[in-house]
């Protein structure tokens, strides 16, 4: 049977026509080909996990972005922006700009005078084995899983828009994936996620455009929000369209989070845990070629991402404005398991995550359709493709070449890492598969984040900014902050009156909950570090050289105009950053 | 920008969008001649041209910048 018509069936969305498919099949054969064409520079580990780390800073900024970049950051953020309003935009800005700055400026120089293959590879040169060993088992397991989670939301997406098969949807583009991180390494990985990012703006900045025409610019949204929000009775209809005026308490905006929430638990913590020790990011800065780009990296990946919003976060506002069904009557989304279940099928509902593709669908005829569809794929690819090579360095250095067989030649960790790249794959299917089974297990991605990023925050930067903490603290400051925000989680499913605590109200939503746990763990985490600091022996300042801030040299940046300096870009990103905020105020 | 390679990654981004705009503009010109029966929102507007367009025009720019032969005059230029 052709694949042509194996994918398709009648009930769907949308229908592509012969030029939307080729649209996609090129891309496909395009991804493909960089893999094989980039397959003879990947012969040795610098090359094949660290890109031969000679990747120029608009690569490894567009690559560093691009891996966050994943179909359930679009469609997600998207459907969240319709459930929560313009309050989803803080996980672009506030949730994300200031802790790329600092990754820039304050970390990324530690980080490339260590020469560390990865973050936990730099615990283990700070802290010892032991935290080495519970930051990178912990890490392998998130990034699998999330790679699979982020499959199966993908597929879904795929049947219910497009009529796609589920298992062919994940098969041919895991595989694809598999096929072109295999072959050509982190540097494959890379150069398609630049690819990748140029393919989704092209295919999603159409929507915010022409929503906003639609609607009448951003004033006539607003009123559009306001008029559709009030007639369906829903709660404080004005706080959709406000980014911090609404944030005085929990009860006076769709969240149920306040200021505090947001700018210590997102901001502190579960921001700066992950744009600075997720390795998934991490590893695209580290591959700069020299410090200067490795500063810039994430500055150029900031001043995008504060654009991000207008092809993620303004549809699903747009959604909330324009949606409506074929009768003409207010479309209302609904949560994805309501919308999944065999009534709301029925009933022709559609979920939250639902919003990004339904307008798409509004907007793009021939040719965009396909453009916006492929967007989505390469968002998935992008993200899958981040996890995968991650989780490949992550395995064979820290805990292979650690753990395992500390002897292990350079030439088999690079065949290693080609079929570890493809057993990470593997397991990511079977991880969606499970997905399949238990779909609340989607529900938890954001509190994976809150158990593992969080309390290793805590645990690096006091790594780099304390000589004092010692070995033994470093990894029972992590287990400590892991296990209490599991323990929190746990808590509050087992007593939902439990969040008054956790999350120092009873409005707090799942989001609210997940920023205060991030918070408590990362602050518990620190508390237990240097307590224990405190009672065990340090290691000598000769050991700590290259690893902690007052101990090592940093180079200074080769001699530049203050045009071409990485600081003058990061005080224009933080201004802008800054009037963001006063506009959507 | 090399990034270590014979040929960069603008030489792919620019085969990526200049096809794809191609595609689309071509399509949307298609449209114009022979309009559909289910029309998107805002069809009047006729975006698949005009992003077809500008797609198409990116993709030129970045083959008259970043074509193999330039990219191998820059690199003999810094060597």
């Amino acid at each position: 049977m052709n694949l042509a018509l194996l994918l398709l069936s009648s009930n769907t969305l949308v229908h592509l026509s012969a030029v939307d498919l080729a649209i996609i099949v090129f891309y496909f054969a395009l991804v493909l080909g960089i893999g094989l064409y980039l397959k003879g520079q990947a012969n040795t580990g610098e090359d094949f996990f660290m890109a031969g780390r000679e990747m120029t800073a608009w690569v490894a900024g567009l690559a560093f972005l691009s891996a966050n970049l994943g179909s359930l950051e679009l469609m997600g953020w998207a459907g969240n922006s319709y459930k929560y309003g313009i309050l989803a935009a803080h996980w672009y800005w506030i949730g994300a700009i200031p802790s790329m700055l600092f990754l820039a400026l304050v970390m990324m120089p530690f980080y490339y005078v260590c020469k560390t293959h990865s973050v936990p590879g730099y615990l283990k040169l700070r802290f010892g084995k032991g935290a080495q060993a519970i930051s990178s088992i912990s890490f392998a397991f998130m990034t699998v899983l999330m790679s699979g989670i982020n499959m199966y939301a993908m597929a879904v997406v795929m049947r219910v828009v497009l009529g796609w098969d589920l298992n062919v949807s994940i098969l041919v583009s895991s595989l694809t994936v598999a096929a072109y991180v295999a072959l050509g390494g982190l540097r494959s990985a890379i150069f398609n996620e630049v690819l990748q990012f140029f393919l989704i703006w092209a295919g999603a900045l159409l929507i915010p455009i022409l929503g906003l025409i639609e609607a009448g610019g951003w004033t006539g949204l607003q009123a559009k929000i306001l008029q559709n929000l009030t007639e369906q009775h829903v709660a404080n209809p004005g706080s959709y369209t406000h980014l911090w005026s609404t944030l005085g308490s929990f009860g006076s905006n769709p969240m149920g989070i306040n200021w505090a929430g947001i700018v210590f638990g997102l901001g502190a913590v579960i921001a700066m845990g992950y744009w600075t020790t997720d390795f998934l990011v991490v590893q695209r800065v580290l591959s700069a070629k020299d410090l200067r780009s490795a500063e810039l990296a994430p500055i150029i990946g900031a001043a995008f991402k504060m654009c991000v919003p207008f092809i993620v976060i303004l549809p699903g506002l747009l959604g909330l404005a324009l949606l409506r069904d074929p009768q003409g009557h207010l479309l209302r989304l609904v949560p994805a398991d309501v919308a999944w279940s065999a009534s709301g099928q029925a009933q022709g509902l559609h979920g939250y995550d639902e919003v990004l593709p339904l307008m798409l669908a509004r907007y793009c005829g021939p040719g965009l359709l396909g453009l916006g569809i492929t967007a989505l794929i390469a968002g998935f690819m992008s993200g899958m493709a981040g996890n995968v090579s991650a989780f490949t360095t992550v395995w064979t250095y820290d805990i292979y070449a650690t753990l395992i067989n500390p002897k292990v030649s350079d030439e088999t960790k690079v065949k290693m890492g080609r079929w570890v790249t493809v057993i990470g794959v593997i397991i990511s299917i079977g991880t969606a598969y499970l997905v399949m089974q238990a779909q609340s297990i989607m529900d938890y991605v954001q509190a994976l984040f809150s158990f593992f990023i969080a309390p290793l925050f805590g645990t690096v930067i006091l790594g780099m900014l304390w000589k004092r903490a010692t070995p033994a603290g470093g990894w029972t400051g992590l287990l400590a902050g892991t296990l209490s925000s599991v323990g929190m989680y746990t808590w509050v499913k087992i007593d939902p009156n439990a969040v008054r605590y956790v999350a120092l109200s009873m409005d707090a939503q799942d989001q609210a909950q997940n920023m205060f746990r991030a918070l408590w763990s990362c602050l518990i985490c620190m508390i237990v570090t240097i307590v224990v600091s405190y009672m065990t022996k340090p290691k000598p300042d000769s050991e700590l050289k290259d690893v902690v801030y007052g101990l090592t040299p940093i180079p200074k940046t080769e001699n530049v105009s203050w045009f071409h300096s990485p600081i003058f870009w990061a005080v224009v990103v933080a201004v802008i950053f800054v009037i963001l905020q006063i506009i959507f105020w | 920008m090399k990034s270590g390679s014979h040929l960069s990654i603008w030489f792919f981004t620019r085969i990526c969008l200049g096809v794809n705009g191609l595609l689309i503009f071509i399509t949307g010109i298609y449209e114009i001649a022979n309009p559909p029966a289910n029309k998107v929102a805002l069809y009047d507007l006729h975006a698949n041209v005009w992003w077809g367009g500008v797609l198409l025009v990116l993709g030129l720019i970045y083959s008259l910048r970043f074509s193999p032969a330039q990219e191998r005059k820059r690199m003999a230029g810094k060597s």
